[in-house]
């Protein structure tokens, strides 16, 4: 173990406290903007009309069906052409995550939602709610609450995600990684205790959503 | 006064209902009764249409709630509906379950919405239980409070699909009370049901479906003791027995 050399961590350890501050900041945004978007688009897979159920069908499929780091380039390449505007890296690469977690967690939202039982939505519309109430007030409630473990994984997987856009130079926690390999010429080093920071990171996180998870169920047997 | 003419129900080709014909007069109480599989639930769902009728009308004080310019929520608010499996909402208190349609739909004022839902409470014997969760009521109370739920949209008339039949045998009673009151009341209730005693006591017409048709339609007392159709009587003596 004598040739690896931590001594760097002394001059450099804020680099690595400075990326994982925003790879959170990156997964937290991702996920809940994604948790908007992605309940838009399971609403619009439910939708009477065809088309909008066709655009629904299409951007899931698309975004499950490309490699994240293809959709960050699209997102950093296309969207400032598209919209004429100079868009800053940071909201790029929190659009980039927001619309490919959005796609997975449509798919989970729809689970969610497939999972209460259809008489909530019967006795909802027998009590003169229409299907608009019905959805927001006693089917979404309880989806949100089927899936909230599914989220909370998520989240997980964004915190991971978040690494790929460090090509279009977020400063997260893989590109301050890069930056500090490239001034103290360590090739592994740093690797090591990136990773490191991801895996406690993750870890913590799923504890929390263990307990978590444990106090819901608990408090469905009040 | 709801008045049913020539319903017929298919699902897909399967037809479930034909030709179905009745009238439900205000302050009336009909039971419905009839084997497994013969229709009675979709024509009580066809009644405040959470089953869509294939053909014919259904007038409620005039109006065909069939046609399509009908207001479906408007017609169901005015229409309760209590179900096997209770359906309340797990999401939601005892009180909450009660108020949240008087509030939303109806535009009620919470306070009044809240008092009325404690009438309503008191009315079913469970005004402790305002506070609590559904999961942690007994079925006998789940279903108590479902009827207090559809009551406080102020329905014109009540529909009940076989309210007692997931409830164990202890709690029958206290769920089959709560309906005898509101009939003395005079709540129009259409009330499907297995309890023969029960549709007896509380029935002022007793309809018999077989097969998607309504095969004999009378007051308990001659529908009981002298049912005119063999499918009526078949029925009656194995269900009786
Ligand atoms: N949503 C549906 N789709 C297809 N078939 C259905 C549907 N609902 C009911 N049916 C069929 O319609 C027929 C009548 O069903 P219904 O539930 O009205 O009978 P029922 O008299 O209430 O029976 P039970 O006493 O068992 O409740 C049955 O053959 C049933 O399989
Ligand atoms: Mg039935």
């Amino acid at each position: 173990m004598e040739f690896l050399n931590f001594s760097f961590l002394g001059s450099y350890y804020s680099f690595f406290l400075q990326g994982a501050y925003v790879t959170v900041l990156l997964a937290i945004i991702s996920v809940i903007a994604g948790t908007i978007l992605g309940v838009l688009l399971t609403l619009m897979r439910r939708s009477k009309i065809k088309v909008v159920r066709w655009i629904s069908i299409a951007y899931v499929e698309f975004i499950r069906g490309t490699p994240l780091l293809a959709q960050v380039y699209l997102v950093y390449v296309g969207l400032p052409m598209l919209l004429q505007l100079n868009i800053p890296d940071f909201t790029t690469g929190a659009i980039a995550l927001t619309i490919h977690a959005s796609a997975y967690i449509s798919e989970t939202m729809r689970s969610g939602i497939e999972a209460v039982p259809y008489g909530q939505s019967e006795a909802a519309r027998s009590l003169g709610m229409n299907s608009r109430r019905t959805m927001l007030d006693i089917i979404l409630p309880q989806a949100f609450k089927n899936i909230l473990p599914a989220l909370g994984n998520q989240f997980i997987g964004n915190i991971k995600d978040s690494s790929l856009v460090s090509v279009i130079g977020i400063a997260e926690l893989m590109y301050e990684t890069t930056t500090v390999r490239g001034t103290t010429a360590l090739g592994l080093e740093p690797i090591i205790v990136c990773s490191l920071i991801y895996l406690v990171l993750t870890l913590t996180l799923t504890r929390l959503l263990t307990f978590v998870e444990r106090r819901l169920k608990s408090s469905d047997h009040r | 006064m709801i008045t049913v003419k020539h319903l017929y129900k298919s699902f897909n080709s399967h037809e479930v209902l034909s030709d179905i014909n009745c009238t439900i007069h205000d302050g009336e109480v009909i039971v419905i009764i009839g084997p497994s599989g013969s229709g009675k639930s979709t024509l009580l769902r066809c009644l405040n249409l959470l089953e869509t009728p294939t053909q014919g009308s259904i007038i409620i004080d005039g109006q065909d709630i069939t046609d399509r310019k009908v207001n479906i929520d408007q017609v169901r608010e005015k229409m309760g509906m209590v179900f096997q499996q209770f359906n309340l909402f797990p999401h939601k208190t005892v009180i909450k379950n009660i108020c949240h349609a008087p509030i939303r739909v109806r535009k009620m004022k919470r306070g009044d919405a809240e008092q009325q839902g404690m009438d309503l409470l008191s009315k079913v014997g469970l005004r402790e239980k305002k506070d609590v969760y559904p999961i942690t009521l007994s079925g006998g109370q789940q279903q108590r409070i479902a009827i207090a739920r559809a009551l406080a949209m102020q329905p014109t008339a009540m529909l009940f699909d076989e309210p007692t039949s997931a409830l164990d045998p202890e709690m029958v009673s206290e769920v089959l009370a709560v309906i005898k009151d509101l009939a003395k009341e005079g709540m129009t209730m259409v009330i499907v049901t297995h309890e023969m005693g029960f549709a007896k006591e509380v029935g002022d017409r007793i309809i018999f479906m077989d097969g998607g048709q309504i095969v004999e339609e009378n007051t308990p007392e001659e529908l009981f003791r002298h049912p005119q159709h063999a499918r009526t009587q078949n029925f009656l003596s194995k269900i009786l027995h």
